[in-house]
């Protein structure tokens, strides 16, 4: 029984970590952007008929720190890419400023839809913890 | 002219140079819309017009374009672009006469030039629609990478791409406004577009 007890304080003790880190550690993005990119030769596998998936979806973004969504060809054809079509080479550079779900046709999905969720910038302590479990739970799921 | 003089040309020039690539930048950057780049040609079409006339993406060089693809019938979506681009042009006042805004049908069996036009008109008497045939459509959409699909059903409605083309004065793609934008989005990169080079 007492090393049960001993060894619950250390486990009780690193989930209080956990939820104070995820509670009070500002949410940070190396950038704004949420980059996806069609490589060279995508449209060659997928006429050899490998199935590539590149955008997923659904994308979560989040105001203020991760809010712009960008695409880039590189493939050597034109490519239906998200909501649009794309030439070799170009870029697709879409930025966020209303928190909401944003719903495009898109036939490159077997849905026919793609959403891109964007969730307001976490300030308060709850509103962090909050982002990173549903952050989490999107990672797992 | 000296050295020193050539010299001092030489670094104007330079200057100039770099300052007007890093506004051009800026330009781009600073759109409400997404932005592509570097932009490409909008693909040109010619559709029966709204108008009576012939529709040709291409005649409108010189004026900025808002392109959009809907239905007459539509219930959620297309009424609200329109009454936004209506806004549009009100709040451009004198500028406005450099826009053009232009809706293509994805209904065809329904939206004959003349319905367009009566719907349109509702909106704004300045819009111009394009209808055709099935297959005139379906490659303007496929060129513009435009999904709509029928629904099953008895009211013969639509899910179709919500987003408004963006194309400047030279006839480029140059950015895609998502659906949910207000007016003042449109104003600020209209305003842009007419004012870039």
């Amino acid at each position: 029984m007492k090393i049960l007890h001993w060894l619950a304080l250390p486990l009780l003790a690193a989930i209080v970590g956990i939820v104070a880190w995820a509670a009070l550690a500002p949410v940070q993005f190396a950038s704004r952007e949420e980059l996806f990119e069609i490589p060279k030769g995508t449209w060659a596998r997928r006429m050899a008929g490998d199935k590539v998936e590149i955008l997923p979806s659904r994308i979560r973004l989040t105001l203020g720190v991760h809010d712009v969504l960008l695409l880039r060809n590189l493939d050597d054809v034109p490519q239906v890419f998200g909501p649009t079509v794309m030439m070799p080479g170009q870029s697709f550079r879409l930025p966020f400023e209303v928190a909401s779900s944003y719903n495009f046709a898109c036939t490159a999905h077997a849905s026919g839809q793609m959403t891109i969720i964007v969730y307001p910038q976490p300030t308060s302590p709850w509103q962090r913890l909050s982002w990173r479990t549903i952050a989490l739970w999107d990672a797992v799921t | 002219m000296t050295m020193r003089e050539r010299l001092n040309r030489i670094v104007l020039l330079l200057v100039l140079l770099i300052g007007s690539a890093t506004a051009h930048a800026e330009d781009a950057s600073a759109l409400k819309a997404g932005v592509f780049e570097p932009p490409r040609e909008a693909p040109d079409f010619a559709l029966p017009g709204s108008n009576g006339s012939e529709l040709k993406l291409s005649a409108y060089r010189g004026k900025v374009v808002l392109l959009g693809f809907g239905f007459t019938s539509c219930a959620a979506v297309c009424p609200i672009t329109l009454g936004t681009l209506k806004q549009v042009n009100k709040k451009l006042g004198a500028q406005a006469s450099e826009l053009q805004v232009i809706y293509i049908t994805v209904d065809p069996e329904h939206d004959d030039a003349a319905r367009l036009k009566k719907y349109l008109s509702s909106f704004d008497p300045n819009f111009i629609g394009g209808t055709g045939s099935e297959a005139q459509l379906a490659a303007v959409r496929k060129d513009f990478g435009i999904a709509a699909e029928k629904v099953a059903g008895p009211d013969g409605s639509y899910t179709h791409s919500s987003f408004i083309y963006l194309i400047d004065r030279q006839g480029r793609l140059r950015a895609l406004m998502p659906f949910g934008h207000v007016a003042d989005d449109y104003v600020h990169d209209v305003r842009i577009l007419l004012t870039a080079p």
